[in-house]
């Protein structure tokens, strides 16, 4: 199986994925904006500590453009569910358990995070989640959101 | 028939080629308790004593070479 083209630089594969509610979410709907694409899982204890901040970053820069779209990748939706009420989430998350997303982004590890700018390509990409790359991808969401005018 | 013995496991092992290891986002089951190497830490602890102090064995758990599925 071929890496699919889903590193820096790269058009962000697209994908269209339903909420909780059923609303579907898509990365075409969401162009013109900055977008943070977290895969997690509730078995992935690193997505535990990365969630409080992803909540930060979303209230911080949601009204300048930042849209953070957690998708999660569990096979029991019920094992999500759990982790989203001991962890919630202020910011959208979509479910993906037959795992044809995290198949177009050719995940590495879990979590893995794609920085996407407003023209819809990838600027970053994160393996994992570590408090001192925090910064650097504020800096980078920062930046993006500055560029898209 | 002999010869049916002989080359039969050669033919099921190439059954072997269609297995493809999980993707990092299907390794939830390995990060359950019950995949850990030993789940009860003490117990963890004093065989990785063993194997230190017997064998000069270090490593070979946790996160890169585990199960624990953050891979």
């Amino acid at each position: 199986m071929g890496a699919l083209a889903a590193g820096v630089g790269d058009a962000a594969p697209p994908f269209a994925l339903a909420t909780a509610s059923g609303e579907s979410v898509s990365l075409a709907t969401l162009r013109g904006r900055v977008v943070y694409v977290d895969f997690w899982a509730s078995w992935c204890g690193p997505c535990r500590r990365s969630f409080p901040w992803m909540n930060e970053m979303q209230q911080k820069y949601g009204a300048r453009g930042l849209a953070i779209v957690g998708i999660n990748v569990d096979k029991k939706r019920s094992d999500a569910e759990r982790f989203l009420q001991q962890t919630p989430a202020g910011f959208t998350i979509v479910f993906d358990e037959p795992g044809v997303t995290p198949a177009a982004y050719a995940v590495k590890g879990m979590p893995s995070s794609y920085l996407i700018d407003a023209q819809g390509n990838i600027s970053a990409v994160e393996i994992g989640f570590f408090d001192d790359h925090k910064a650097a991808i504020e800096e980078r969401i920062r930046a993006l959101l500055a560029a898209r005018g | 028939m002999r010869l049916l013995i002989l080359l039969l496991p050669a033919v099921l092992a190439t059954a072997c080629a269609t297995v493809v290891p999980p993707q990092p986002w299907e390794k939830g089951d390995l990060a359950k308790p019950s995949m850990q190497i030993d789940p009860d830490p003490l117990a963890l602890k004093i065989d990785q004593h063993i194997y230190a102090s017997k064998e000069a064995a270090t490593g070979g758990y946790g996160i890169g070479g585990g199960g624990c599925g953050c891979n």
